[in-house]
């Protein structure tokens, strides 16, 4: 195989199914969850407006003074990892084509005639810095799995394939944005392409999948003591 | 999965052991609605949860934290029952839990959680931890593997009516004796009164105190109220244990007994788990809306602290207020207790942390009442004395009889200068008489 013929398969069949696999899985395990009964709470609620515990969903973003001290590391290089990743999918030229592309194929209308802008992208020196900065907090993460004895003990395979599926777009990215190692482009970006198609693939099987489910999970626990007047 | 000791279990009954495996799963996800399933679904094994858990704060060991101790559920919840078990169970991604698994998990589940909740205050998934530990809990009562201690109090109080041995007879025995002893009317078993008043195992045996306090605020402040032989047991060990049936027939009995005599009010004595079972746990037991109120002793002197019929003598000394989890932090009743020393005029020194996240004593969930979980039990119990300690208070007051009966144990391990005060009795020997 050819590296064009590599890039072509990572863009063409490749990326249909794990688009495909993603959105199947994900719907599959939402509506798995979703579809069990809940009963109605017949107790006397200390306060009816049980919406307003979803400001939990806000609240759990950072933990309480209280639980601090023992948690800064994993929330501090958590959040790191997240938005460095997350500005680099979002905000990186090539990607924002791509989502443009991907937008005008999916619904037939150009983005910025639908949303009256354009998708706004950062410099590549940035993005890059970001996703180096990302990547370095990602390996902190896995160093802490490794030997933190309370990490060790609770993670398991899910945990370490997840952890190499997030690093491995930000990686080949970065390797194909300073076409190293003297391979072919096209080769670099296919393996950065396919990267993110297994992380696609993955997705709806692992731990990956909360990111669908943390605000309902938090929702959920926020109503709950919200109607008891439990603390949040 | 392995924990890093042995592990001590107790069994109960002479079932096969893949029948106990079968019995623990299916009584897990018995009751499983959609919001269990989510938090099932959504951890991502970050370990902060371990940093709330006052037995992995205690011993440092990683086999304490809280969502360690689901670790067979998540196992089990994910191959038998999750949207991709089949994926699981064909490809075997998730080995079948075993007994040898459960049987060492039974010292997690048990010995080593009081359900306080904390560690759902941590989640940043917002998992309630607390409540499928309480579901872990069914499955491994069906499965006939709890610790005997605590399976013997159960039982008893299936059997009797009472985990302590208060059967009707030893409580009106006891009401009667009380009554003559200290001179307070006790009404027993009226057919009509406004206010029922119900008391915990602990009270009737250990603190009967606490009996004659309640009695004496009741008379106080001139109500129409009464104890009944029919429902007067709060205490429920089928909640703790984890045998919905007989923490439903123990439910039923409180509030058939209050709906026989008519109470508007039900008054929850001082003790967190009966809270839970009746206030928050009742009508979903009982199947509809409870046709009274329910209060914990201490909303209730709150109460009736803040409508002014209750008047109370300054107490001149600096006091701390340890929370009761299931009251406080699960059950939203963290202020009541504060505006009852408020009224009592003592100089309150928080603790820190407090309110709903103060540490746990270490002796809920049944934890007190499994006498192997002692020597961790106490491990536990040195955060509390470092806090209250911390204060400088002259006075420790709780509002659950659980947590006092911890602290006294606590108090007599260590030989601690510092003794638990019930709120309630603190009330009951302040009151202004002249304020009939």
């Amino acid at each position: 195989m050819t590296s064009q013929t590599l890039l072509e398969f990572a863009r063409g069949p490749a990326l249909g199914w794990a688009i495909s696999i993603f959105v199947a899985g994900v719907l599959w395990r939402l509506v798995g969850i979703l579809l069990l009964r809940t009963k109605k709470d017949l107790s006397e609620p200390r306060n009816a407006a049980t919406w307003k515990g979803l400001r939990l969903i806000g609240l759990r973003s950072w933990p309480r003074k209280e639980f601090l001290e023992g948690t800064a590391f994993g929330e501090v290089m958590g959040y790191t990892f997240h938005v460095g990743f997350l500005v680099a999918l979002l905000f990186l030229v090539p990607h924002v084509l791509f989502f443009e592309d991907l937008f005008e194929g999916l619904l037939g209308f150009d983005f910025s005639d639908v949303f009256g802008f354009t998708w706004p992208t950062l410099p590549t020196q940035a993005i890059t810095f970001l996703a180096a900065v990302s990547l370095a907090a990602l390996i902190a993460v896995l160093i802490h799995r490794l030997t933190n004895p309370v990490k060790r003990l609770i993670s398991n395979f899910d945990d370490y394939f997840s952890w190499l599926l997030t690093a491995a777009p930000l990686a080949t990215g970065m390797l194909a944005y300073a076409h190293a190692g003297g391979a072919p482009y096209q080769t670099l970006l296919a393996t950065h392409i396919l990267s993110v198609e297994a992380l696609l693939i993955w997705f709806p099987f692992g731990k990956l999948m909360h990111a669908f489910t943390i605000f309902a999970a938090r929702g959920a626990q926020g109503m709950i003591f919200e109607r008891k007047g439990a603390s949040l | 999965m392995s924990t890093a000791t042995q592990a001590r279990f107790d069994k109960q009954g002479d079932m096969p052991d893949a029948e106990r495996v079968d019995k623990a799963m299916r009584n897990f996800v018995k009751d499983f609605g959609r919001t269990a399933a989510l938090w099932m679904e959504s951890c991502i094994h970050c370990g902060m949860c371990a940093e709330a858990c006052h037995f992995y704060e205690a011993t440092k060991d990683p086999k304490y934290t809280p969502i360690w101790k689901l670790e067979p559920f998540k196992q089990a919840y994910k191959r038998e029952y999750g949207p991709f078990a089949l994926v699981y169970r064909t490809l075997n991604l998730k080995p079948k839990v075993t007994i040898e698994e459960l049987e060492q998990w039974q010292e997690l589940l048990y010995d080593s959680c009081t359900v306080c909740g904390r560690c759902s205050l941590m989640c940043p998934m917002g998992i309630d931890i607390a409540s499928l530990i309480s579901q872990a809990r069914h499955g491994m009562f069906h499965a006939g593997l709890v610790p005997h201690a605590l399976y013997t109090v159960t039982e008893r109080g299936h059997r009797e009516g009472s985990p302590l041995g208060a059967t009707p007879k030893v409580f009106k025995d006891r009401v009667e004796w009380l009554a003559d002893d200290h001179e307070v009317e006790m009404p027993l078993d009226k057919a009509q009164a406004d206010v029922l008043c119900t008391m915990s195992s602990i009270e009737i045996m250990k603190y009967p105190d606490s009996v004659v306090a309640t009695a004496r605020i009741m008379n106080h402040l001139g109500l129409d109220w009464t104890f009944r032989t029919d429902g007067y047991e709060a205490t429920n060990f089928g909640l703790l244990s984890g045998n919905a049936a007989w923490q439903k027939e123990m439910t039923l009995k409180l509030i058939n007994a209050a709906i026989a005599c008519g109470a508007k009010t039900l008054i929850l004595p001082e003790c967190g788990h009966a809270y839970t079972a009746l206030r928050w746990m009742g009508a979903n037991m009982y199947g509809k809306p409870l046709p009274f109120r329910v209060l914990h002793m201490s909303e209730f002197l709150a109460e009736s602290v803040q409508s002014g019929r209750l008047k109370l003598k300054k107490v001149s000394k600096s006091a701390t207020f340890h929370d009761p989890c299931q009251v406080s932090r699960r059950g939203g009743a963290t202020e009541a207790p504060r505006v009852v020393l408020e009224a009592l005029g003592v100089d309150l020194h928080e603790m820190f942390p407090t309110k709903g996240t103060n540490w746990c004593c270490g002796g809920g969930g049944g934890v007190v009442a499994n006498p192997r979980a002692n020597d961790l039990r106490h491990k536990v119990f040195k955060i509390k004395m470092e806090q209250i300690d911390e204060t400088g208070a002259e006075l420790p007051v709780t509002s659950c009889a659980n947590c006092r009966q911890t602290f006294d144990d606590g108090q007599a391990h260590f030989k601690w200068d510092k003794e638990m005060h019930s709120l309630l009795e603190l009330v009951a020997d302040n009151l202004i008489e002249e304020a009939r």
